[in-house]
């Protein structure tokens, strides 16, 4: 469309020269963004799009739907509007992110066929002209396309249809090289004989840990997280990836998290070069460390936080909220963030065990400030023996409006076997604007 | 209970399945020692503030949380091996003769004290708490009527504590009242209708 038809079309058209060249470093710099957050391999997919290998990483984001739309969320919040599919193929990924109309397409697992047969054949990444010369002759979709002899398909347009279809169905590898920055600590190791026994590899591994610690030495740098691309002789490509909490450029450490996971590998018929890339690396310092005269020294237990970070443990610590209720009176912090120093300051008892979900129960009970006589919990008739309470907590009207009026009364009950259970009342026993007046079990206390 | 090797509790009663006394009783424990402590666990229900009233800051307790229990059994082993900690404490439902020997042989290495918080999904299977395991104690902290108040309302937790199983010594029942603000339990001198526990109880340190 030419400029004069567009203004002739739309009044007020803003019109800006195009900058591929500006373009093009802002693509780079969203595809290293992406190589820190999302996955080893990241590559720049055409002019304006990105292709992130996601196998083995997508569970890190809690699946391939979370992680796409988790995607799109966070670009969104930057400014830039994207569309992600995520689909067994490069060649069906693009395609499908670019000519569906939707934000995210997910295609499980095999099912690539079913979901580009629709798709028209500029689809298939082929050059203008051939796309054109299809058309004349009739072909529109990709399933046309594909169901057509090859022979005669090859003499006409020569080999790329047929290349991209089986790159597109999977027929044919189509490795996606990774960007790099020339700031990127990165060491390799050829095999002239392919190498496939684990503890080959490990040996290995750890000789290249060795080097990349002495290049991140040079440079003051520590590594937050490093990848291991293993490349074997069938021209397929593994990773593993090891993530730290904190700066490390220790071998024994990083050759430990890498190590771990060497079982995993599949070797196939041989791997035939290692490489060893610290992707996200930051400024570490030698430190001095105080002498343990004057108090005991609390070991550093950041490499056990690795270790089990990477095998897909979730560790935390927790922290009080100045919260009242007793649900939001807990919130998770890192494992490794700085020491908090306080703890919660509530002297009401409080009970070991809080469920989530609270459970309803029925009780026979004096309104409005009496505890239980007789409550039934989970099929079981208990009688109250000794109670304490109430203890009002009124709801937070500044976090949600709904809880304007919303009063909660808790007792501490004890039965005749001596189980101590944490019981409330939605409601102040008297207005009905404060609470359903029915009765729940909140915890079990030891 | 001893440092480098490997404790089992679990509660009794109601208690075998949310196991809220004994995990208090394992607060109370490790809130006397020193330096971080390891929670393993695939349930996340336990309500930090009440272990923090038992003494135990919460700046010292890392948890880490697994989707499988073998998982979490390793989460244990790894952080018992690795030197360094207090205490690792893990909830767990089965602990199998071959993993709790491998616990207790990785606290022995290292010195670090293994518990392992038995919690069941149901009241009748804890009869599985019978098996042998390689640990080197086991309680059974189950609920009594709490202490009585001259008014009304519910006083300090009493519990009784049993220990089931200890290598080299004799089982024994002590009453408890639950820890303080310390980690502390206190040991009821005299529990009607029982023989003094005190004299027991020194017999047992001894």
């Amino acid at each position: 469309m030419s400029a004069s038809k567009a203004q002739a079309m739309v009044t007020d058209l803003l019109m800006v020269d195009a900058a591929p060249a500006e373009d093009a470093a802002a693509l780079e710099r969203l595809a290293l963004w992406a190589l820190r957050q999302y996955s080893p391999v990241v590559a720049i997919d055409g002019a304006d799009g990105l292709v992130i290998d996601t196998e083995g990483a997508d569970h890190l984001h809690g699946g391939e739907e979370l992680l796409v739309s988790g995607l799109i969320n966070r670009l969104r919040g930057r400014g830039l509007t994207a569309r992600a599919a995520v689909a067994d193929t490069w060649g069906a990924s693009h395609a499908l992110a670019r000519l569906l109309a939707v934000e995210t397409t997910v295609v499980s697992a095999g099912e690539v066929k079913k979901a580009v047969m629709g798709l028209p054949t500029m689809a298939l990444r082929l050059p203008a002209e051939t796309v054109q010369g299809l058309r004349v002759l009739g072909i529109d979709t990709v399933g046309q396309l594909s169901t057509m002899p090859r022979a005669p398909l090859t003499l006409r347009f020569g080999t790329e249809p047929a290349r991209r279809l089986d790159q597109m169905f999977g027929c044919v590898a189509e490795p996606i090289e990774p960007i790099r920055t020339p700031e990127l600590v990165e060491v390799a190791k050829n095999f002239a004989e392919p190498i496939g026994a684990p503890e080959t590899i490990a040996k290995y591994v750890r000789r290249l840990v060795g080097q990349l610690s002495a290049r991140l030495a040079e440079n003051g740098l520590g590594a937050r997280r490093c990848d291991l691309f293993i490349h074997r002789v069938d021209n397929t490509r593994q990773h593993l990836r090891a993530g730290l909490a904190k700066p490390v450029r220790d071998p024994a450490r990083l050759s430990k998290l890498l190590c771990d996971r060497v079982e995993t590998i599949d070797p196939g018929f041989g791997i035939e070069k290692l490489v060893l890339v610290a992707v996200f690396a930051e400024p570490l310092e030698e430190r001095q460390v105080t002498s343990s005269l004057i108090e005991a020294e609390v070991a550093d237990i950041t490499p056990l936080v690795d270790i089990l970070g990477n095998r897909g443990h979730r560790l935390f610590r927790v922290a009080p909220v100045a919260s009242d209720v007793p649900e939001r009176s807990v919130r998770r912090i890192a494992a490794t963030a700085p020491d908090i120093g306080e703890a919660w300051a509530v002297k009401w008892p409080r009970p070991t065990r809080l469920f989530a979900n609270p459970e309803r129960i029925e009780v026979i009970a004096l309104l409005p400030d009496q505890p239980p006589a007789v409550f039934t919990w989970r099929g079981k008739r208990r009688k109250v023996m000794r109670a304490d309470g109430p203890e009002r907590i009124f709801g937070e009207w500044w976090r949600r409006p709904r809880e304007f009026q919303a009063v909660r009364d808790y007792f501490v009950v004890e039965d005749e076997l001596g189980e101590r259970y944490w019981l409330y009342r939605a409601g102040d026993g008297i207005d009905p604007e404060t609470g359903s007046h029915l009765w729940f079990v909140h915890g079990v206390f030891g | 209970m001893g440092y480098g090797c490997l404790h089992e509790v679990a509660g009794g009663g109601g208690g075998t399945v949310d196991g809220a006394a004994a995990a208090l009783f394992v607060a109370g424990i490790v809130a006397r020692s020193h330096g971080k402590v390891l929670w393993c666990m695939t349930r996340p229900d336990l309500f930090f503030p009440a272990v923090a009233q038992a003494g135990l800051h919460p700046d010292r307790v890392v948890f880490c949380e697994s989707d499988r229990e073998e998982e979490a059994l390793s989460a244990m082993e790894e952080g018992l091996s690795f030197g360094g900690l207090a205490a690792v404490v893990g909830e767990l439902v089965r602990l199998p003769m071959n993993a709790s020997r491998r616990l207790q042989l990785a606290a022995e290495k290292t010195g670090a004290m293994g518990i392992v918080l038995r919690r069941w999904r149901r009241q009748n299977e804890a009869s599985d708490y019978g098996q042998p395991t390689a640990s080197t104690t086991r309680w059974r902290i189950s609920t009594l009527p709490s202490e009585r108040l001259p008014v009304a309302g519910v006083g300090r937790a009493r519990w009784l504590a049993e220990l089931m199983r200890v290598k080299a010594g004799a089982c024994a029942e002590f009453e408890i009242g639950a820890p303080d603000a310390k980690g502390r339990v206190c040991l009821l001198p005299t529990a009607p209708g029982r023989a003094d526990q005190t004299a027991r109880w020194r017999n047992l340190a001894g």
